[in-house]
């Protein structure tokens, strides 16, 4: 219970769907992101409708953070170009990485995103080849090279069938565990940083199920 | 004529006073008429027998509201909901009077004069009901939309009630009138000598012509009219419209309303349906307003205090009976928790047209006078109750079901409200495009009469109509919509426009269009909530265009572009608040002008800035030093 105790840390979620009056799951994740305390929530792809990113301040935002989520449907294996976009842009030398590029060392970075393949397709002997978290290596070396702890990912598959199967309010329900769990520092970091998918890791699904 | 500046005198304060009160204490415009006639007739006396004569007049006022009824019936809206008009109205209409005359009947009335009162209480008022509607906002509501269309089809139902009344006329009362000579409303007839067939040919051929005519004729003459730019004569037009059809009706023994009503129906697709609504919609109130005055002055207190019981007590019958009726059909129609009381409370009471109904049936020797006294009496006071039965919704019925649809997630998406573009010439068409391309409801409105016609013909909302006057933003529903567009093409009549409107309805975003930087300060000065000059973006475009014709690759084109508004876009707000602060009206102050120049030379600036630079729009891709790789392995931790 003295975990309770630690400063709670603050979220920043960078959502990015190109897409949002055909979600099914990201949207309602996002309207639960935005009711959460200490969490932030940018809609990446309303407040950059023309790709023009403002580097200075997605610097100030980042900055401003402990924990670093990005969130979004996963499009050929990686994030949705505007996401993409903001790496090549914000991340700069200098600020992120090389001299004196230290700005985002020591905090937590979290991919959550949804795919629409079966889980038993991101697998060696699967349709997809790789399991998702090989996939998503690029991110993952990413949060290293620019210090940042990478946990995850947290990965809802099967997505264009989760209404229909009913399982949109399970996935809510551990996403803002995990939100919670962030903010208030009790994730049980080893289990959270070796566990090939967060929504299954005992360290969120523990007090659910 | 002194005499009769005096008279309009009286009633126009007693409505100028009365009125605004009523409204105040929500009670509604409509019993402020009434309780203005009341006021000056039975209690102080200051008018007297005229009122009769006024009222024949003032009827007129039923006429026109007859004839922009007809205009707000578009043949295609009606027929999407008919099985609501027919069914919700229909039901209503008959489950009521059958049951009123049913009641009449058990008081040993006769038939024909049960029936007409079971025909005049089965009216609710449309006037009091849909401006409260609007003023509680309702009219979105399922309620509201099911309250509406059972208002429509009575409004609607009035007209062949009109042409059923003569034929229940009681001979005696008939034959009395004849005896005493004053035969007042045949002096113009002009089919009273012929045979029944010739005048069965005469009423086929002014409708036909009504029909017809409003449908071929009235374009070339509104288009005509138009052209010449004269206001007041547009509404000599209409004003003609409606009085030379209600003349030809007369003239043919047929009811002015229904022909009116038949005018308005053909006008309805005009696109010179809002101007016609604005111009006549004044004189339609005016003269509602004054024949509720003299319902109000013809007010016989000597029957009210002789029969109060009986007044009462028909009344609360009467008010049972519609809301019982009401609430079954509410019932029938699975209409849910609050919409269901809504329905029943809100048309529970008898309305104006019951008062147009009993002075028709007075003419035209239905009913005694003593039963016209005592039934004018109660549809007043059913009316007066009204007011009290919204209370009851907002305090009892609200409350209560507010809770319950609380727990509901609530994911529904609401209504969004019309956009109104004003200006539909080049620069109007694109927003116009846009809007109608993502389905939103706009609705356009030009000055130019012949840019209205080609925007119509390729199936544009457009009308015709000045967006500057209040009255015509008002037709055009502005008091629903969400989105202005400003795009017209006069500097001066934009900023009047904008002012007014973000004065008269605060909650509608106003978007508008400007000439140029000094215009457009002026616009967002006036309230507006977005301006853009009307060449900033092209000339923009047109720039880029240039940068890649001399060879620059486009993708630096495009963020040399992004610089630009982003400087723009950030000195734009120092540069008005420069051009506010200066109070003496002059726009080239010092101040100013010094930071016109300034945004100059940050573009200047800024555009020239070596892409590498730190700490510019420009950065962004910036490729690390050369030979930051040898010292990041350097750095590596060695694990």
């Amino acid at each position: 219970m003295d975990s309770k105790q630690l400063p709670a840390q603050s979220i920043l979620v960078l959502y990015a769907h190109p897409s949002p009056s055909r979600s099914e799951i990201n949207v309602p994740l996002f309207r639960d992101a935005k009711a959460q305390r200490h969490v932030s929530v940018i809609d990446l792809y309303a407040e950059y409708p023309d790709f023009n990113i403002d580097i200075d301040k997605e610097q100030q935002r980042l900055l401003a953070h402990d924990v670093i989520v990005f969130l979004f449907p996963l499009y050929w294996y990686s994030t949705p170009s505007l996401l993409k976009e903001w790496q090549d842009l914000v991340l700069e030398y200098g600020f992120a990485y090389g001299d004196n590029g230290t700005a985002l060392k020591g905090k937590r970075f979290v991919c959550a995103l949804s795919a629409g393949g079966r889980e038993e397709a991101y697998q060696t002997d699967g349709y997809n080849h790789f399991s998702l978290k090989q996939l998503l290596q690029p991110l993952e070396q990413m949060a290293n090279v620019t210090g940042m702890l990478y946990l995850g990912p947290f990965a809802i598959f099967g997505s264009r069938t989760a209404r229909e199967e009913h399982r949109i309010n399970l996935h809510r329900q551990k996403w803002r565990r995990l939100l919670q769990k962030l903010a208030d520092n009790t994730l049980n970091i080893v289990e959270a940083t070796h566990c090939e998918n967060l929504a299954d890791c005992p360290c969120i699904t523990g007090d659910i199920l | 004529m002194t005499g009769y500046f005096l008279q309009a005198f009286i009633y126009l304060i007693a409505a100028v006073i009365a009125v605004p009160i009523a409204k105040r204490l929500g009670l509604g415009s409509v019993l402020g008429y009434l309780i203005a006639g009341v006021i000056i007739g039975p209690v102080l006396g200051l008018v007297g027998d005229e009122t009769t004569t006024i009222q024949h007049f003032a009827e007129f006022g039923v006429v026109m509201m007859l004839f922009l009824v007809g205009l707000e019936l578009e043949p295609k809206s009606l027929w999407a909901m008919k099985t609501k008009l027919i069914g919700l109205g229909g039901l209503q209409l008959l489950l009521t009077t059958v049951l009123i005359m049913g009641g009449a009947l058990l008081m040993a009335q006769p038939f024909t004069i049960s029936l007409s009162i079971g025909l005049i209480f089965a009216l609710s008022s449309t006037a009091i009901v849909l401006q409260t509607f609007q003023e509680k906002g309702l009219q979105q509501t399922e309620g509201g939309k099911s309250a509406f269309s059972v208002l429509l089809f009575q409004d609607i139902a009035v007209i062949p009630m009109l042409a059923l009344i003569p034929l229940l006329a009681i001979p005696e009362l008939a034959a009395n009138a004849q005896q005493g000579g004053t035969e007042h409303h045949d002096n113009y007839n002009l089919v009273s000598g012929l045979p029944a067939w010739l005048y069965g040919l005469v009423i086929i051929a002014s409708v036909a012509a009504v029909t017809v005519g409003g449908h071929y004729l009235s374009r070339p003459l509104f288009k005509f009219v138009a052209a010449s730019g004269l206001r007041e004569i547009f509404t000599a037009t209409a004003l003609m419209l409606v009085i030379g059809i209600a003349a030809l009706m007369g003239l043919v023994g047929l009811s002015p309303a229904l022909g009116a009503f038949l005018a308005g129906v053909v006008l309805a697709n005009s696109e010179f349906r809002h101007e016609l609504e604005a111009n006549i919609e004044p004189f339609k109130g005016l003269l509602l307003g004054l024949f509720f005055i003299t319902v109000g002055a013809g007010i016989n207190v000597d029957v009210l205090t002789n029969n109060a019981l009986l007044i009462i007590g028909i009344t609360l019958a009467v008010m049972m009976i519609k809301a019982m009726v009401l609430y079954v059909i509410a019932l029938v129609f699975a209409l849910r928790e609050s919409n269901k009381w809504l329905l029943t409370l809100s048309l529970a009471q008898a309305g104006e047209f019951g008062f147009v109904l009993l002075s028709f049936s007075s003419q035209n020797h239905v009913l005694t006078q003593n039963i016209i006294a005592i039934l004018s009496l109660v549809v007043a006071l059913s009316m007066f109750l009204t007011p009290g039965l919204f209370i009851i919704f907002d305090k009892i019925i609200l409350p209560a079901f507010e809770k319950q649809s609380n727990d509901e997630e609530s994911d529904t998406i609401n209504d969004s409200g019309s956009v109104i573009i004003a200006g539909i010439g080049r620069f109007g068409q694109i927003i116009n495009r846009l809007l109608l391309a993502n389905n939103f409801k706009t609705v356009v409105l030009d000055v130019r009469s012949a840019q209205i016609d080609s925007m119509r013909k390729i199936g544009t909302h457009a009308y015709f109509g000045d967006a500057s006057k209040p009255d015509m933003l008002h037709t055009a529903g502005i008091e629903d919509a969400s989105l202005m567009v400003v795009a017209i093409n006069d500097r001066e009549t934009t900023i009047e426009m904008v002012k007014y409107i973000k004065h008269t309805y605060p909650h509608i975003r106003i978007l508008a269009r400007a000439f140029d930087r000094g215009h457009g300060y002026r616009v967002r000065q006036a309230g507006a909530h977005f301006v853009v000059s009307e060449t900033y973006h092209s000339a923009l475009e047109m720039g880029a265009e240039a940068l890649r014709s001399m060879g620059l690759h486009p993708f630096q084109v495009e963020r040399q572009k992004s610089a630009y508004k982003h400087i723009e876009n950030k000195q734009d707000d120092t540069l008005y608040e420069a051009w506010a602060d200066d109070a003496s009206g002059e726009r080239f102050d010092n101040n100013y002008l010094a930071l016109f120049i300034q945004l100059e030379s940050l573009i200047q600036d800024a555009l020239n800035r070596d892409l590498h630079e730190h700490h510019s729009r420009m950065r962004g891709w910036t490729p690390p030093p050369k030979g930051y790789a040898d010292k990041l392995s350097e750095n590596e931790p060695k694990s």
